[in-house]
């Protein structure tokens, strides 16, 4: 059990950290835009964002199923039951959480920025990358969230990657089978292990934060 | 740390809900019939595996049961091991599931009274319709194993320790492949359906009941029934009461009440029609006392 639940935190591993990657490369940027932007539609944007924050995991997994199921439109790539579809699912869930809560980290020193960037004649690129890096502890937050709900979750994650033993089984979805099995004070232990996961992880990014705080 | 204060107390709140929910689904429930005297306690807890109840056999055969005697059975589904586990956890009157050994070890431990088989059906092979490992003349499920893992053709194992995963190791026996070297044994640890799209979906073979298969064949288009019926595929069920001298609160009237009529002529009857009308062939067989 030990080299396979190595392997199963080294999947988790993977899942998330390339789920949170893409979705803060899609959704940071967004964020920015949609707060600072003066363009149309921006306010339906952000109302969509919203929404979609609560969309259903399952129902996630269920889109990205039907898209790469063996005659759906991508089904010939063959990604299902892949660890890559898992994050295709999870990069659906999550991107829309970046996005809102980049919004609304920038809304509060937004104004200011807008005009320092003016001020300043930098350009559109630039002025969006003086947002993230000005506001870069607390989107780390964001970025924590996005991590923290890409780890935890197991509907999406079960219905695209099958569960499937050393290949796309992850923390999650291995608790869910022990307590299928029966075995409840296994998958609590495993449950545990998870959490202790997330602590790493929020103890690292917290240390990165009072490293800069020296810095400054 | 807040925030790790916050987890707990969740997991507090959660553990504390469920505590209280087993005493409440014993009191909610009452049946409204009205030609039966309604008896002392009317609810009678039966924890079975998901594949039986996929199958629909209970729904159409319990409500006879309950109009005839005002009981009202509440059916808790979940994987053979956790449905054991919730009987030794005292949250069930009664069990139905289909795996000899757990049963013997349940009665063994004192947790049962009786174990008491009273229908059977076959296991099924399912496959791509091509066959590409040529399992269809086998005269048994070993035989036909055998040439899967000879031909490396792909093969969906449940691997959550259920009736099925268990009855699929027994045929593999001392042969049993391990799905950390060959790639071609994809071992889901999921429930019957779950695994039976992901072997349509790979073109995969598949150890299932029957039932399952047949209620789910119209997404299952890639897959036909390669092999059914060889002798190492026999799948018998059984009931056992929860022994009221190791677990509280068990309702022993109720268990045993059911437990006679599933024994009946009546309710054999309706056992071994099941399934004509819906897929043209009972999918149960009766066992005869």
């Amino acid at each position: 059990m030990d080299k396979e639940l190595f392997h199963i935190i080294g999947v988790t591993l993977r899942m998330s950290f390339f789920s949170t990657l893409i979705s803060c490369i899609i959704g940071l940027p967004l964020g920015v835009i949609i707060e600072t932007g003066r363009f149309r539609g921006r306010r339906i944007m952000k109302k969509t964002a919203g929404t979609l924050m609560g969309l259903p995991p399952v129902v996630a997994g269920l889109i990205v199923y039907m898209l790469f199921t063996k005659y759906g439109i991508f089904g010939s790539l063959g990604l299902l039951f892949t660890v890559e579809a898992m994050v295709i699912a999870q990069v659906m869930l999550i991107t829309p959480v970046v996005i809102c809560l980049t919004a609304s980290v920038v809304s509060v020193s937004g104004k200011n920025l807008s005009e320092t960037a003016k001020g300043l004649c930098l350009s559109k690129s630039r002025s969006l990358l003086l947002f993230i890096i000005t506001n870069r502890k607390a989107l780390l937050g964001t970025v924590l969230t996005a991590f923290g709900r890409s780890i935890a979750e197991v509907g999406a994650v079960s219905l695209v990657g099958g569960n499937i033993q050393w290949k796309t089984r992850v923390m999650t979805t291995a608790i869910l089978l022990e307590t299928n099995k029966g075995k409840f004070s296994f998958a609590l232990a495993l449950g545990m292990v998870l959490l202790l996961i997330s602590l790493v992880v929020n103890v690292l990014a917290s240390l990165l934060v009072k490293g800069e705080k020296t810095d400054d | 740390m807040k925030k790790l204060l916050v987890i707990l107390m969740a997991i507090a709140m959660v553990f504390s809900l469920a505590a209280c929910g087993g005493t409440a689904e014993e009191t909610t429930g009452a049946p409204e019939e009205t030609t039966v005297k309604a008896p002392e306690n009317p609810t009678i807890r039966m924890s079975t595996t998901t594949s039986v109840n996929d199958s629909g056999l209970l729904p159409a055969i319990l409500p006879v049961f309950e109009q005839k005697t005002g009981y009202k059975v509440e059916v808790q589904s979940a994987g053979t091991g956790a449905a054991i586990q919730k009987a030794k956890d005292g949250n069930a009157d009664l069990i139905l599931v289909h795996s000899k050994a757990s049963e013997e070890e349940f009665v063994n431990e004192g947790y049962g009274v009786e174990r008491i088989p009273f229908m059977f059906n076959y296991f099924v092979i399912v496959g791509p319709k091509d066959d590409p490992a040529g399992i269809k003349d086998c005269e048994n499920a070993a035989a036909a194993f055998a040439k899967i893992k000879g031909a490396g053709s792909k093969f969906v194992s449940r691997g959550d320790e259920s009736g099925t995963h268990k009855a699929e190791l027994k045929i593999w026996g001392e042969d049993k492949p391990d799905a950390a070297v060959d790639t071609w044994y994809i071992s889901a640890g999921q429930g019957m359906g779950a695994c039976l799209s992901m072997a349509n979906e790979q073109n995969a073979y598949c150890l299932t009941d029957k039932a399952t298969f047949l209620s789910n064949k119209d997404s299952l288009q890639g897959l036909d029934i390669i092999l059914g019926e060889g002798e190492d595929m026999k799948n018998t069920y059984s009931v056992i009461e929860c022994n009221p001298e190791k677990l509280d609160g068990v309702n022993t009237e109720g268990a045993k009440a059911l437990i006679d009529w599933i024994l009946s002529e009546e309710a054999d009857a309706l056992i071994a029609k099941y399934g004509e009308a819906e897929y043209g062939q009972a999918l149960f067989t009766v066992i005869a006392e």
